[in-house]
């Protein structure tokens, strides 16, 4: 398959991977949002860490992902794009802008389906810490131990 | 383009034509161009001899009589020919009738012995498929343990071809025989690689391809045993009643000259080159464990091709390692590359986890393979393999002590 330039570029300098801890210190930790969606069987597992401003404003933002090259381009490219956003408005980011911005063949759509997902999965997980209500996402929690 | 070409380690998915083997080809493109079965004049005589050179070519690499090679265009024509027309030959009960016998194969058979099974299934009769244990071996206790009266067909591969572990087919021939069962092999992968005695091995339909074995694709050879018992097939194409009436159709006399060349090369090199390989693979296996951590060779630690070696590489996918090792052409055991998200089904019949088996790449060495171009391998695989565990959010949790089959995924 041949992959897009911009699909190569993450692969080969993912940006923003890392985390903000361990998985129990960021459990604990209430300035950051974990999502971690995805199962190891289905060959795609991401797990997005967003670290929040009191004032709801994503900081920084790190990503793991075990998954194919579209999969961490899709993951890599979303810690970009929700860096300094508010949380509203990195809960607007759809997987179609994804696609569109990576060139992903249909085959791949889920890849950017899984980062839209961790995106509102680690948002969800911010709220959840911190008393938040949901502002309008109905989609689940990260995966729980 | 001056791109360097990509080291080439997939020849278990198909060789390169050995030079030789092209040039005895040629001749037979432009000048010798006649059709064997042309009885009356020197074009077809000529043709016709070079058939019959390579008929005993192809039967001296495996201890078999001339008269007992039928050409087909690859061996999944000679395994559908050999299952089909042996089942439908020895059938017990008349066609559209259950119970028209019993065949036995296993699950991690290529799709090319697996298909044609199914097929047999719709037309009534009964197949075994033996699930392999974790070392992939299929056993002659096992066969024998799904025996029945009324079995008419085992069709057991000799080596397989995702993970090159080596079936018990000697063993399973001579129990075939002291039952009367009829007993296939798909010997794509051993026949010429690993010394093969259809007589001394007991094996009744034997199948193999020519561009497994540094040949030209599109032509194979299925060995129909002609005594002791003398195998009668139900052919799959009616015409001119070629090739004893078993597979119609004019001769590949260009392709057929060229597997026989092959089939020679491999019987004279044979010794040497599977020592000089089993060297390589080893040293591939070793360094590449030793390197790294959760590194898992898959299928039976002794009883695998020489060539081949299958490599699980632990919280790394597939897709993406195949995508850091652009250098090395080489399979990937996840299906992804193939559009659909199910891995190996060879490697999940051996129990081996989801995710190990989204994980493995097959190695495959060739006669061409070099000392240095594994020791430029084994560095590429490090680097990406090392490259992805770093944004690997599994091999943290693994670090981390945390067992990932405890964890309650979210799937989609």
């Amino acid at each position: 398959m041949a992959y897009s330039d911009k699909v190569v570029d993450h692969y080969q300098n993912p940006r923003n991977v890392g985390s903000f801890g361990t998985s129990k210190e960021v459990k604990e930790r209430r300035d950051v949002g974990v999502g971690i969606v995805g199962a190891p069987e289905c060959g795609d597992v991401m797990q997005l860490q967003i670290k929040v401003t009191p004032q709801g404003v994503i900081e920084d933002a790190k990503f793991k992902c075990f998954g194919c090259g579209s999969a961490i381009a899709s993951s890599s490219l979303a810690t970009e794009w929700i860096k300094g956003r508010t949380l509203d408005e990195a809960e607007g980011i759809r997987n179609t802008q994804i696609v569109e911005e990576l060139s992903l063949p249909p085959v791949k759509i889920h890849c950017s389906v899984l980062a839209e997902d961790s995106i509102r999965s680690a948002i969800a997980d911010y709220r959840r810490k911190n008393g938040l209500a949901a502002a309008s996402s109905p989609t689940a929690g990260a995966a729980s131990h | 383009m001056a791109a360097k070409r990509p080291i080439y380690m997939d020849n278990a998915s198909t060789t390169r034509c050995d030079p030789r083997v092209v040039e005895a080809m040629l001749p037979y493109f432009t000048e010798k161009y006649g059709n064997s079965s042309s009885r009356n004049h020197a074009f077809g005589w000529e043709a016709e001899d070079a058939v019959e050179h390579a008929r005993e070519q192809a039967a001296a690499l495996i201890g078999a009589n001339p008269k007992e090679i039928v050409w087909t265009s690859g061996a999944t024509e000679g395994n559908n020919l050999a299952i089909k027309g042996a089942a439908r030959m020895y059938a017990k009960g008349p066609d559209g009738t259950t119970g028209r016998g019993h065949v036995i194969t296993a699950a991690h058979e290529h799709k090319a012995v697996l298909d044609p099974c199914k097929r047999l299934q719709r037309e009534g009769f009964d197949v075994t498929f033996l699930d392999p244990p974790a070392d992939g071996v299929i056993t002659a206790k096992a066969v024998e343990a799904a025996m029945r009266p009324d079995t008419i067909l085992v069709s057991i591969m000799w080596a397989n071809n995702e993970i090159g572990t080596i079936n018990e087919v000697p063993e399973i021939g001579r129990l075939c025989h002291d039952r009367e069962v009829i007993l296939h092999t798909d010997a794509t992968q051993w026949v010429g690689k690993m010394p093969t005695d259809v007589e001394r091995d007991h094996v009744d339909l034997l199948s193999w391809s020519g561009h497994k074995i540094y040949g030209p694709k599109g032509v194979g050879a299925l060995y129909v045993r002609r005594r002791k018992p003398r195998v009668r097939l139900e052919a799959l194409l009616d015409g001119g009643g070629h090739e004893r009436g078993m597979r119609s159709g004019t001769l590949d006399v260009t392709g057929i000259v060229g597997f026989g060349k092959a089939c020679e090369l491999c019987k004279t090199g044979m010794d040497g080159e599977g020592a000089r390989l089993l060297a390589l693979r080893r040293r591939l296996e070793v360094e590449l464990a030793k390197r790294l951590d959760v590194v898992k060779v898959n299928g039976h630690a002794e009883r695998r091709l020489p060539h081949l070696a299958n490599i699980s590489f632990g919280f790394v996918e597939g897709e993406s390692l195949m995508m850091g090792i652009k250098n090395i052409a080489c399979s990937s055991g996840s299906a992804c590359t193939s559009a659909s998200l199910e891995p190996s089904y060879v490697l999940k019949s051996l129990g081996v986890g989801d995710d190990l088996a989204h994980s493995s790449l097959r190695l495959s060495l060739g006669r061409w393979s070099t000392d240095a171009e594994v020791t430029e391998a084994i560095d590429s695989i490090v680097k990406a393999v090392n490259h992805l565990r770093a944004m690997s959010p599994l091999y943290d949790l693994h670090r981390e002590g945390i067992d990932l089959s405890t964890i309650q995924w979210q799937a989609h």
